[in-house]
């Protein structure tokens, strides 16, 4: 099977040299799209028939690369899993991307990078040695920085391009450093040589650290999210799409490879770090989200938000191994990788949804938009299905997983560290919070953009997305239900994933009656998610049915009553930031120094009254600004060297000889 | 055989629920009413209400679209179904397990989802201002209410509401402060999920303080009876809730014989009653405060959910 993903790799690089060539032909972008949905998909069902399979280990080396390492590639259930995630992700994407590539004017700038993202993300998953790793991790970075660079005569896309690239150098930086102190003074970078290497706890635990910097700047973990809300809305929408739902996977993958397999037996306290930094980053991410007022940005910063709860169930999967307790391990590792899958599919889904209200009316401003559910009823019908998937509403997926994550909490007993004791209840409340948060930051989104009236011409205009874009959307939904009414497959198809790494798996939930899943014991907790759809199906449409037979079924169309005082005109309608207002005054106030300027002019004057709002983004403040300037002022200062006589830049180039030779010498 | 009564059982719940939250509310409302020295409203008067919604024509307004006429038929369902789960009279229901006490939150949460979609559908300002509202309430009850169900979780060993019910019943679980901190923080939310006065005013229309009303300003007709039902039916829910896990006394268990299925019953009644009583008289004694006050208050609710986790923690050690 390795052998056939190794193929589609190939495919795909194939297809983007073949972009290259035919670029600039009208036939260039189904073809391109056709293809990459076609490998996609193969490359999905296979890694789907290797997870379920249960077959061996394979390994693969082909003599590229190193000269006396080679190209190292291995199959695995964890690289089956995220291959079928990537896989999903990449086929919907390409989907999409058959209608929504239509309307992109350059496309020779998209065409080529986007089967080589592709190609990149899979290869990542599949690397078997540090130096295949990195070159594809820094590929997959590269070859996305190329997408979000499409647009590029904006202003604000070659920023977030700027910005994207020194955060992704930073973190294969610090990747680098950390699989060089796995690979030892011996330089063994194959991962089966690591992993028979144990670096000392200082050292692993510098790993550990360095993993989660690396893995965490290109998966979002707060405060090194500051990259993502500006390149991912910057790329096209089926590539943000992809960097959001699936390129944030990949760097999930990367984490739980280094941290759960290579670096050997974690510390407990690890846990500790984790934890705390996925509940900052769940709570912070969703913060941030509902300050934004752009489509896709607000969706960007939620990604933040998910990650942290990926994080929490990685750290509290971390925390029950240090203590022994395997089932609970299991438990929470399931939630985690679960909650990888969930987030992929909601997330494109959004994204793709945003994409469409953006060809529809070249908005992503959610102030400019509204009333759209009545011009594109049936893309209002899937973003719904989203929003509720990603706000964790029973009966959907998002749900199952934090049902899942929160039973590993209460399972907290089991530990036997005070910090911990202590800790896990509180992330528990964090989480809590996010999930709520989640709930209010969608209700704007779907509400501003698709619901009250129209509040421009463009929005009053918009036309329903094409048929390809709409069956990715459909097809991304319907696995939203999917899951979350049948979540014993996807719970039994992950037992092999978690089984490897912490050595125990979830009970079978294939054979329990009715469907439903019971992480521990029917006594202690289960949920059925089949089964409160039907009751909810069942109960609503027989209310329907009785009200409408024996009471009434008349209607008629009025003006809106509005407590007697309609207005007609748009603007009165509530905007994004004024949805957000209360929120605002509740955390943002500590979170965001938020502070409200009222400027009211006096009786008689007939300017109009404004306000104005100034936030702040503490963490750009505190961690970035600082770097930055410090950077620019030593550009400043060294900017002199550039203008030296060629008698002093002799003079520079033996005065640094010299250092370097006395150094040397003096060095013991 | 036993599955025909189980279902009978079940079925029995499901309409008892129904059929019970109006007069919860219509209680209330007389109670509260001859507190202020009133007369008001015949006990029946809410299924009035409700009959007379139900036959009337719905007045639609121009801008609504085809989801402001679903939703209140899935605020509904998924409210029933909710109250549905939580025992009344016994435990160990038939479809007891397909929820346990985090899902029929999150089934609230759903309903409450979609009401505040509502609010913004029809594009006016009230709507708009009721919706904001609701979810910054939401945002700080849900959290609290779930530090209450860990609470309760660790005490008990379960997320299920009926061992949960058996294991406060049966089991030596005594007298804890962590229970009584989390009862405090539960009523709490309960009082602010349901629109109550400190919180919000459920006899309230025409004022900027509405939160509830606000969002349903536009419904009328058969819609704003599905609106009201559910609205009692939470009412009913949550002061099931506490009865079933502070006050378990009398509920029948899962193999039952039928005097103690009539004793449960005669019980629920009658804790029912005494719930909606001191409700009224918590309402009529206190005044309603500021809209940005209510966080400080939902925040206290939060960090009694917490107080009450961590106190289990350290007293479970000791």
């Amino acid at each position: 099977m390795l052998t056939l993903v190794l193929l589609c790799i190939g495919a795909l690089f194939g297809v983007s040299a073949l972009a290259i060539a035919i670029g600039r032909s009208a036939l260039a972008t189904p073809i391109v799209y056709g293809s990459s949905l076609v490998v996609s998909l193969l490359s999905c069902l296979t890694g789907v028939a290797h997870l379920l399979s249960g077959s061996a280990v394979e390994r693969l080396t082909l003599p590229l690369g190193l000269p006396w390492l080679g190209t190292h590639f291995r199959l695995d259930a964890l690289s089956a899993y995220f291959l079928a995630v990537v896989g999903l992700g990449t086929f919907a994407a390409s989907l999409f991307a058959l209608g929504y590539g239509r309307h992109e004017k350059t496309p020779s700038r998209v065409l080529p990078f986007y089967s080589a993202f592709l190609a990149a993300m899979n290869l990542v998953v599949l690397a078997d040695d540090a130096f295949s790793f990195l070159v594809s991790w820094e590929f997959m970075s590269l070859s996305s920085w190329a997408l979000v660079m499409a647009h590029h005569r904006e202003q604000e896309n070659v920023r977030a391009g700027y910005v994207y690239l020194v955060m992704a150098s930073f973190g294969t930086l610090a990747l680098l450093l950390a699989f060089g102190l796995l690979a030892g003074p011996d330089g063994g970078y194959g991962f089966a040589e690591i992993r028979d290497n144990h670096p000392s706890a200082v050292f692993a635990a510098l790993v550990m650290i360095l993993a989660l910097v690396g893995a965490g700047s290109k998966a979002g973990l707060v405060p090194l999210h500051a990259w993502l809300p500006l390149a991912h809305p910057a790329a096209p929408s089926h590539v943000s799409a992809l960097m959001s739902g699936v390129m944030t996977k990949v760097a999930v993958y990367g984490f739980v490879r280094i941290v759960f397999d290579l670096v050997g037996p974690p510390a407990w306290w690890w846990s500790i770090v984790v934890l705390t930094l996925g509940g900052i980053t769940a709570v912070m991410g969703v913060l941030y989200a509902l300050m934004q007022h752009d489509l896709k940005r607000l969706l960007a910063y939620h990604t933040v938000e998910n990650i942290g709860i990926i994080f929490i169930g990685l750290g509290l999967a971390l925390a029950f191994k240090t203590h022994g307790a395997d089932f609970a391990a299991a438990l929470a590792m399931t939630a985690g990788l679960l909650h990888v899958f969930n987030h992929s599919v909601f997330k494109s889904l959004l994204f793709f949804g945003a994409g469409a209200v953006l060809t529809a009316t070249g908005e992503r401003d959610m102030e400019h938009l509204g009333g759209l559910i009545h011009r594109m009823p049936q893309t209002a019908f899937v973003f719904l299905v989203g929003c509720a998937a990603i706000s964790a509403l029973p009966p959907l997926n998002g749900f199952v997983s934090e049902w899942l994550t929160f039973q590993a909490i209460l399972l907290s007993p089991q530990l036997s560290s005070w910090g911990l004791k202590l800790l896990v209840p509180a992330v528990g409340a964090l989480l809590a919070l996010s999930a709520a948060l989640a709930a209010a930051c969608f209700v704007k989104a779907f509400g501003v953009t698709f619901l009250g009236r129209p509040r421009t011409p463009a929005a009053e205009r918009a036309q329903e997305t094409d048929r390809f874009s709409r069956a990715a959307m459909f097809f991304l939904a319907a696995l939203c239900l999917v899951a979350g009414i049948l979540p014993g497959l996807f719970i039994d198809a992950l037992a092999r994933v978690v089984q490897a790494f912490v050595g125990a798996r979830m009970p079978v939930q294939a054979g329990v009656e009715w469907l439903s899943i019971v992480p521990i014991a029917e006594s202690r907790s289960s949920y059925n998610g089949l089964l409160v759809f039907l009751f909810m199906v069942i109960s609503g449409t027989l209310m329907a049915f009785a009200i409408h037979r024996l009471a009434s079924d008349r209607l008629r169309r009025a003006p809106a009553w509005d407590c007697g005082y309609p207005d007609p005109s748009p603007v009165t309608q509530y905007s994004a930031s004024s949805f957000a207002q209360p929120i605002r005054r509740v955390f943002g106030t500590v979170v965001f120094r938020v502070r409200e300027h009222g400027e009211m002019p006096p009786p008689g004057d007939t300017r109009p009254a404004r306000l104005t709002v100034e936030l702040h983004d503490r963490v750009w403040d505190a961690l970035y600004a600082p770097v930055a300037n410090a950077v620019g002022f030593a550009a400043d200062r060294l900017n002199r060297l550039q203008f030296l006589t060629i008698r002093q830049f002799l003079s520079l180039v033996f005065a640094s000889l010299v250092t370097l030779l006395l150094v040397l010498a003096i060095w013991p | 055989m036993a599955v025909i009564v189980d279902l009978a059982v079940q079925g029995a719940q499901m309409l008892l629920v129904l059929l019970l939250a109006p007069l919860l509310t219509g209680l209330v409302r007389k109670t509260k009413a001859r507190f202020l020295r009133r007369r008001g409203p015949p006990l029946l008067q809410p299924y009035r209400d409700l009959v007379r919604l139900m036959r009337k024509e719905v007045v639609l307004a121009e801008s609504a679209s085809w989801l402001f006429r679903v939703i209140p038929y899935i605020i509904f369902a998924a409210t029933w179904v909710a109250a549905s789960l939580v025992p009344t009279f016994r435990t160990g229901l038939l479809f007891s397990w397909s929820a346990d006490l985090i899902a029929i939150i999150a089934l609230l949460g759903s309903a409450r989802f979609f009401l505040a979609l509502a609010g913004m559908d029809v594009g006016t300002s009230f709507g708009g201002i009721g919706s904001s509202r609701e979810v910054m309430i939401a945002s700080l009850a849900e959290p609290a209410m779930i530090m209450v169900v860990f609470t309760l979780a660790l005490v008990a060993g379960s997320t299920q509401l009926s061992t949960m019910a058996g294991a406060l019943l049966y089991s030596e679980v005594g007298l804890r402060v962590s229970l009584g901190l989390a009862l405090v923080a539960l009523v709490m939310v309960a009082i602010a999920e349901n629109a109550r006065i400190p919180v919000d005013n459920p006899a309230t229309h025409l004022e900027l303080t509405m939160v509830h009303e606000a969002m349903v300003l536009e419904y009328s007709g058969r819609h704003l009876a599905l609106i009201d039902l559910a609205a009692a039916l939470k009412l009913l829910l949550y002061l099931s809730l506490i009865a079933c896990i502070f006050m378990p006394w009398g509920i029948a268990r899962a193999d039952a014989s039928l005097t103690a299925l009539g004793l449960g019953l005669v019980s629920y009644f009658g804790k029912l009653a005494v719930g909606g009583l001191l409700l009224a008289l918590f309402e009529t004694s206190i005044a309603k405060m500021r809209v940005f006050r209510v966080p400080e208050f939902l925040g206290a609710a939060l960090m009694l959910g917490l107080l009450a986790t961590l106190l289990l923690f350290v007293s479970r050690s000791l």
